[in-house]
């Protein structure tokens, strides 16, 4: 499903990724471990579209299409969802008024009329309630004055409106309290199937105990220095990131 | 002949069917002197630095319209309020259209300027009020000379105006080029509370130039929220002077959309008399081709423990141009005073521009004063989580756009205005989104 072959990018001629190859598969979930300041949000901004990014090197692949200079909302009309770390907050539209349009956008990309308002308003209940989010909230401006908690629980709930292909979750366990990481993995686990992946970027081993990962890569110094199955997990829990530097050297 | 020229000898004409023995006599020629000495601002002016009325001034302007003004409910019905009951003050051409209008005298006023100046029932309040908070600067001064009709609203004291009041002055373009000078005061009594919609709109594409003075006397503890609607056509242009004087424990809020004409220059200014008044002056400034709008606003504190607020948004695509110029002044015994001032803008294109300048002049040292005035791009990080969404990168920054000015719209009282002014917004920056406004 996505290809990620050599893939350099940066800033201002610095290169925060350099040389990420990675294959993740329908049905598979990938979770992206490493230290701050890696390039763990990068590499995921960088799939999503992100154009600050400068591209030196490399090509990104999303069901065999080469995605690599495609603007942002045409990824996510093929199906990329980026749940942020640092959702950002929009004064003035309700969470409603911006899953409608997000929604109805992606629907007009695809030739299709807007959803009809009951069924809309059908699934926004039916999603909210999975995600045991009070309607109340959804008529506050988006992200504003959320707390962290809040906004991840939030952009869960788009997620869960958009029913993408690919799920990046960058972080989306911080800030959230044991029940509310169970409820969101609940709803996490929920969307997947054998035709979509996720790819999960976490500092905890705790997530994967709720979302079971398939592989786990750890990012150092823009490079996936080291995969394995969840077990690797465990052992950077325990043993932390200094053990696989020395064993480079 | 200059349009000055002109102004002054139909003056001369004007003063034939005029009232020799009236106060009000006086008061006009006065008024035409003092604009006859100063004439029309021009860019050497201060105040008038960043907006020019050079070219407002070349067309040959009808000063009165005689012509027939037939006006049509069902074409003009849109620019009313028309989702609820109100009160409606509508001139047409600067003459009254009874028509059109739902005025009262049951406990308040709401009736023309010019009974109210001919009547002799009116004289103390007329006395009492008009033409008192008005600068003498000459655009106040031309309209002053030149008074003849406008709004006249009294609320007693204690009545709740249970409806709104608008005042709506259309232009038919039955005149080539035709200038208006409507003249409003609006008295509010103790405790009493009313909410005002004033618009200017033309009906044509011929030339308008607006010169309006409305004066607004707040009582002891009154509450005024007015409302100024903005949005006519490019061939008319508009020069409000707004002049209010709160006594104590008044609020007064005005809330300016400016979305439409040609040029547009808003002097709005507040005296605070009394102690715990509360001014609150917010506007909108959504433009784009050649439009200009010049907020020009003055608060002037002279009694202690007051406050003042004004919140200023601007958008500005094409080669719009946008002047916000705020001055406050605190006098030495007006103490413990709290004067907000900000001013955001975005500049949508590279044409377009915005010239601020906030003047602060305080002479009393228990002041809370803040002012910020920020002129901005898009911010990228917003516009990357909206498109990530699926939503096109236009839609999304008509929707950035849309979210920034809409929190001006928090204090705006009657839904339906709101709802109105929210469309409008979204018509005006192109968003298509499924908003339930
Ligand atoms: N917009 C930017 N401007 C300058 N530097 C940036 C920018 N974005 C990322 N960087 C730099 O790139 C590097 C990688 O950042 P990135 O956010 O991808 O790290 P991360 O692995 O997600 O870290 P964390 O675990 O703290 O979230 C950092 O050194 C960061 O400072
Ligand atoms: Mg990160």
């Amino acid at each position: 499903m996505l290809k990620i072959k050599d893939l350099h990018a940066g800033l201002e001629g610095k290169d925060i990724l350099q040389g990420i190859n990675l294959d993740v598969k329908a049905g598979e979930v990938h979770a992206i471990m490493g230290p701050n300041g890696s390039g763990k949000s990068t590499l995921a901004s960088v799939v999503a579209g992100k154009e600050e990014f400068d591209i030196t090197k490399g090509e990104i692949d999303f069901n065999d299409e080469d995605i690599t200079e495609m603007d942002p909302e045409e990824r996510a009309h093929k199906g990329i969802f980026l749940s942020f770390q640092y959702p950002v907050e929009i004064p003035g539209v309700s969470v409603t008024n911006f899953i409608k349009t997000a929604i109805n956008e992606t629907r007009k990309s695809q030739g299709l009329e807007d959803m009809p308002a009951s069924e809309m308003l059908k699934m926004i209940k039916d999603k909210a309630a999975m995600l045991e989010i009070d309607r109340k909230f959804l008529s506050r401006s988006l992200n504003e004055g959320f707390s962290g908690g809040e906004k991840k629980r939030n952009e869960i709930f788009q997620m869960a409106m958009l029913e993408p292909k690919l799920a990046i979750l960058d972080e989306t366990d911080s800030g959230l309290d044991i029940d509310a990481l169970k409820v969101v993995a609940n709803g996490v686990n929920k969307l997947k199937s054998e035709d979509n992946a996720v790819l999960l970027i976490t500092h905890y081993q705790r997530l994967l105990d709720y979302i079971v990962p398939d592989y786990v890569h750890v990012l150092m110094d823009g490079k996936i220095v080291k995969s394995g199955t969840k077990e690797l997990a465990y052992e950077l829990e325990e043993k932390g990131y200094d053990w696989i530097k020395e064993e480079m050297v | 002949m200059s349009f000055k020229d002109k102004l002054l000898s139909s003056y001369i004409a004007l003063e034939d069917y005029l009232e020799f023995d009236s106060p009000l006599h006086d008061i006009r020629n006065e008024a035409i002197k003092n604009f006859e000495e100063k004439g029309f601002p021009t860019k050497k002016d201060e105040a008038w630095k960043y907006t020019s009325l050079k070219s407002l001034l070349k067309p040959d302007y009808s000063v009165y319209s005689n012509k027939e003004r037939n006006v049509e409910l069902k074409n003009v019905r849109k620019y009313f309020l028309h989702e609820i009951d109100t009160y409606k003050l509508v001139f047409v051409d600067g003459v009254y259209s009874s028509f059109l209008s739902e005025t009262t005298h049951d406990t308040l006023d709401v009736c023309l300027m010019s009974a109210a100046l001919n009547k002799s029932k009116y004289k103390p309040v007329i006395e009492a009020y008009f033409n008192k908070t008005a600068k003498s600067d000459s655009l106040t001064s031309l309209n002053t000379a030149f008074t003849k009709e406008g709004a006249y609203i009294h609320i007693p004291a204690h009545k709740e105006v249970e409806k709104p009041i608008e005042i709506i002055n259309f232009s038919t373009g039955n005149e080539d080029a035709i200038f208006l000078q409507p003249r409003n005061l609006i008295v509010v009594g103790e405790n009493a509370h009313v909410q005002i919609i004033e618009r200017h709109q033309s009906l044509s594409n011929n030339e308008v130039l607006t010169n309006s003075v409305t004066e607004i006397f707040a009582e002891k503890r009154a509450y005024v929220d007015y409302y100024k609607i903005q949005n006519d056509v490019s061939t008319a242009s508009l020069i409000d002077n707004t002049y209010i004087s709160q006594q104590r424990d008044t609020v007064c809020r005005v809330h300016t959309f400016s979305f439409g004409g040609k040029l547009v220059r808003n002097n709005l200014n507040y005296f605070q008399h009394g102690e715990h008044t509360d001014s609150t002056l917010k506007g909108i400034t959504i433009l784009e081709g050649k439009q200009h709008v010049d907020h020009n606003t003055l608060v002037h504190h002279t009694a202690p423990n007051c406050e003042s607020h004004q919140d200023y948004k601007g958008l500005f695509a094409e080669a719009s141009i946008g002047v916000f110029n705020g001055k406050i002044v605190v006098e030495k015994d007006a103490q413990k005073i709290d004067a907000f001032q900000q001013n955001n803008n975005i500049l949508i294109d590279d044409k377009a521009t915005i010239n601020a300048k906030p003047q602060l002049e305080i002479f009393a040292d228990d002041v809370k004063c803040s002012h910020g005035c920020t002129i901005g791009q898009f911010d990228e990080e917003a516009l990357f989580y909206l498109r990530s969404r699926g939503i096109g990168l236009k839609e999304s920054r008509a929707l950035l756009m849309y979210a920034f000015a809409n929190t001006v719209l928090e204090s705006v009282k009657i839904p339906e205005l709101k709802t109105r002014i929210n469309k409008l917004i979204a018509n005006k920056i192109g968003v298509s989104l499924g908003f339930e406004l």
